[in-house]
């Protein structure tokens, strides 16, 4: 049971941020569900990593412990990279917006006649 | 060693690295000067389509044949068996794709120099075009799962930050956060099944998990966020609703790529259905109480149904559109619904025993199709940019008696048109055929649907046509001129292009669409190419 | 954004020069302990953040212009894929490399003698080949990216105010 806390924690993770970009109307509030869908394919990718009983992948001599798989974490990393690339856009389009509309209001916003 | 045969071995690396260096080399180029800086990215782009040229002729030469790049090693797996090396694995199918990657990308790169010449901060604006193409690229020749992914995303990056380039505009910014939005989500779909299946074989190698794959619960799973994470980003109906805005609110030589990704995007969801879960959906059988149900009949009902349903909305909503771009956008929401519903009449036939060849002929409407696609919707973007360039006008209501003073882009329209509509001298007409013949074979009433579908979209534009460019001239579009040069150049390159593949179907369908077709279908090919290499 | 007070200044100035040290540490050793390129360069871009947050961004941009940062982030970008662009090159250089894109060229020759140790500790900082240098490629575009993003954002959030 407790090795199954973090996939728990990781459908949680999903499923409230699949949850706040559907049913959120607050452009803040749908980045930070895509964040949170983000943690938690991240976590996902972390816990597949791990072996019980492994200590960190970090290449000594003359050692034989377990080592954690170390392919999920560089794809962790390069998941965290773009996560931050799409989080800074996102972010900057969202002071576009505000400037334009002065809102934050998904249902406001684009509905101009042009 | 002769350059030339180095060049074909290093291809599939050269053809992603040669526009990434040439993105970044384009800020310190343009501190130069801008003329530099737009000959320079059109010979990146050039020089990128003769090495696709090159890698294309090397394919074709000899039946079969798959390419592949192991990046900074020579096996693509190490002693002790785990195949963690990046591999490019380009066979029929890739090749095919970036095919249609270079004729969008020589088009657009040539049609920007004129279109985007008023606006600023062109330096980036290219650095990010050159991003786009080479993640498209990516996308198409990359054979490892989670380098997919990556490529996805940069070009998700790329494309949102181009599609809102035009920061006056409120509702191009909207268009643009739309779209990141959905196709971050849909890009983190994608990752969270590569996990699933990481988890389960401990492969991201396409190959390799093919070979290793045993279709349980957890891989339906899988199947199931891979498709749904790449029909956001191929804009199939459900998920549609960032297509039209992005679509309409981007620069056109900008949307004119973003069809090829959204062809890209089609592409992965082909592989991952064909080649990765290909071997088992024909001998799996899946028990529902007493009756036991073929899997790929399963999936490929759901995905003829969901073929109609983008067809159907994609005309309708093209009908009562009153805005020029958003129109054409709808318009390519329903040429997409055409493709996957070959695909879909493909799946529920290509792997039985009695029934094969309507399969085969299906599939060959569908990849045909998406050739046909993006250079159609392409041109007719294309025209629809250059319609704003003149008269700064997209609504079909403002617009009008435009024939008189464009005639090339009148012409240019003309064969969008018809190609579109599936007329017969067209492209369109020659891949819609092949798809109403199989559908037929498969259902009736998916080929009669298909055709009304396709009659409504003529109907659209024949409107379009009417509205914008006969009637008498308005007074408001006296001085309005032809279009410059270099945009002209780019339409006629894909009208060409069009008229030839409308003249000579056979040709195109035996040299270029049936390696792609084999390809599909031949998966244990594909997996013997890389695990015989032990 | 304006400055802040006296004793935030003062604890940045103090706290800043640690900061940047600990991240070009993380850049340097990213082939021999957890961290690299990207880990470094966001922890020195955090200590630039620091810097803007005390003492504002009207300050900061009179001393770094954000063309610069785009030029050094384009020269990060190109140091990267040209090093990766080597591993093809070093074919027609020296016959005996027989190599492909984003091959470790530097490492098991005894002509250049710069990381081309195999590692048999974490005090060997000696070792693998290409991997330190791409490190050093992607911290800078790493440090120069995450910096221009978070100043050009806290510049566009003062001209808001100011209106």
């Amino acid at each position: 049971m407790i090795y199954n806390i973090p996939y728990i924690a990781v459908a949680a993770l999903i499923l409230i941020g699949l949850y706040a970009v559907i049913f959120k109307r607050n452009l803040i509030k749908i980045v930070i569900g895509i964040t949170l869908i983000e943690n938690g394919v991240n976590l996902f990718l972390i816990t597949l990593a791990f072996r019980e009983g492994s200590i960190a992948p970090i290449y000594r001599e003359g050692q034989n412990q377990i080592m954690s798989l170390p392919v999920p974490h560089a794809l962790t990393l390069t998941s965290i990279v773009i996560g931050v690339a799409v989080l800074a856009l996102m972010l900057s389009l969202i002071i576009h917006l505000y400037r334009h509309y002065n809102t934050l209001d998904a249902h406001k916003i684009g509905r101009e006649q042009e | 060693m002769n350059i030339i045969d180095d060049i074909i071995l290093h291809s599939p690396a050269l053809i992603v690295a040669i526009p990434l260096l040439g993105a970044f080399l384009t800020p310190l180029v343009s501190k130069i000067n801008d003329k530099l800086r737009n000959i320079f990215v059109i010979f990146i782009v050039l020089f990128t389509s003769a090495i696709v040229l090159l890698l294309a002729n090397d394919i074709y030469l000899v039946c079969g044949k798959i390419h592949t790049y192991v990046f900074g090693g020579n096996a693509p797996i190490t002693e002790g068996g785990f195949a963690i090396r990046i591999l490019f694995e380009v066979d029929g199918l890739n090749i095919f794709m970036a095919l249609i990657a270079t004729i969008l990308a020589i088009a657009g790169v040539i049609y920007s120099w004129a279109f985007m010449k008023e606006n600023t901060g062109l330096d980036k604006y290219y650095t990010l075009y050159l991003l786009m193409i080479a993640g498209m690229y990516g996308m198409i020749l990359t054979g490892d799962m989670f380098n997919f992914f990556v490529f996805l995303e940069i070009t998700s990056i790329a494309s949102c930050a181009l599609i809102a380039f035009w920061t006056n505009k409120g509702k191009a910014i909207d268009a643009g956060f739309k779209y990141i939005v959905v196709s971050a989500t849909g890009a983190l779909f994608v990752l969270f099944a590569i996990a699933i299946l990481y988890g389960q074989y401990n492969a991201l190698n396409m190959a390799v998990l093919a070979s290793k794959i045993q279709f349980s619960f957890l891989d339906k799973i899988a199947l199931v966020i891979l498709i749904s994470g790449l029909a956001m980003k191929a804009g199939i109906v459900p998920m549609h609703m960032w297509l039209p805005d992005a679509y309409g609110r981007a620069p056109a030589s900008v949307t004119l790529i973003l069809v090829g990704v959204t062809q890209a995007s089609l592409y992965g969801a082909l592989r991952m259905i064909f080649t990765l879960y290909g071997g088992k959906l024909t001998t799996t059988m899946n028990q529902i109480g007493d009756v036991s149900i073929d899997l790929n009949l399963v999936l490929g009902i759901f995905i003829v149904g969901l073929a109609l349903l983008t067809i159907f909305i994609g005309v309708l909503m093209a009908l009562k559109e009153n805005n020029f771009k958003r129109m054409i956008a709808f318009a390519a929401v329903a040429e997409i619904g055409y493709m996957i519903l070959a695909i879909g009449a493909a799946l529920t036939t290509v792997f039985s025993t009695n029934d094969a060849g309507t399969g085969m002929m299906a599939l060959k409407g569908g990849v045909f199709h998406i050739l046909n696609d993006a250079l159609d919707v392409g041109l007719l973007f294309l025209v629809a940019g250059a319609i704003y360039y003149a008269t700064k006008e997209t609504s079909l209501n403002q617009l009008g008696g435009l024939a008189r003073n464009m005639k090339y882009t009148t012409i240019f329209f003309l064969i969008g048109l018809l190609a579109v509509s599936g007329m017969p001298p067209m492209n369109g007409f020659a891949s819609k055929l092949i798809i109403y013949e199989s559908t037929y074979q498969v259902n009736p009433i998916l080929s009669i649907i298909a055709i009304l579908c396709s009659i409504l979209l003529l109907a659209v534009f024949v409107k379009v046509f009417h509205s914008a460019f006969l009637g008498p001239k308005l007074p408001k579009f006296d001085n309005v001129k032809e279009v410059p040069k270099s945009m002209l150049l780019a339409m006629g390159i894909i009208a060409t292009i069009i008229i030839f593949i409308g003249l000579f179907p056979d040709m195109v369908v035996n040299y270029i669409v049936q390696p792609a077709v084999n390809a599909l279908t031949n998966n244990s090919n594909y997996i013997s190419n890389v695990i015989g290499g032990i | 954004m304006s400055g802040m007070s006296r004793i935030v200044k003062t604890i940045t100035n103090v706290a800043f020069p640690i900061v940047l040290i600990y991240g070009l540490y993380v850049i340097a050793h990213g082939h021999l302990t957890p961290g690299g390129g990207f880990q470094g360069g966001a922890v020195v871009a955090s200590g630039l953040a620091m810097l803007l947050v005390a003492y504002g961004s009207i300050w900061v941009i009179g001393k770094v212009k954000e063309k610069q940062l785009s030029i050094l982030e384009s020269i990060g970008a190109i140091g990267f894929i040209g090093l990766a662009f080597l591993g093809i090159l070093m074919v027609f250089i020296y016959s005996s490399f027989q190599g492909n894109f984003f091959n470790n060229f530097l490492i098991n020759q005894n002509e250049i003698p710069l990381f081309n140790e195999i590692g048999a500790g974490l005090a060997n900082i000696n070792t693998a080949g290409v991997i330190p240098l791409m490190n050093f490629a992607v911290g800078l575009k790493v440090i120069a990216g995450l910096f221009a993003i978070v100043l050009v954002m806290a510049y566009a959030t003062r001209i808001k105010e100011g209106k």
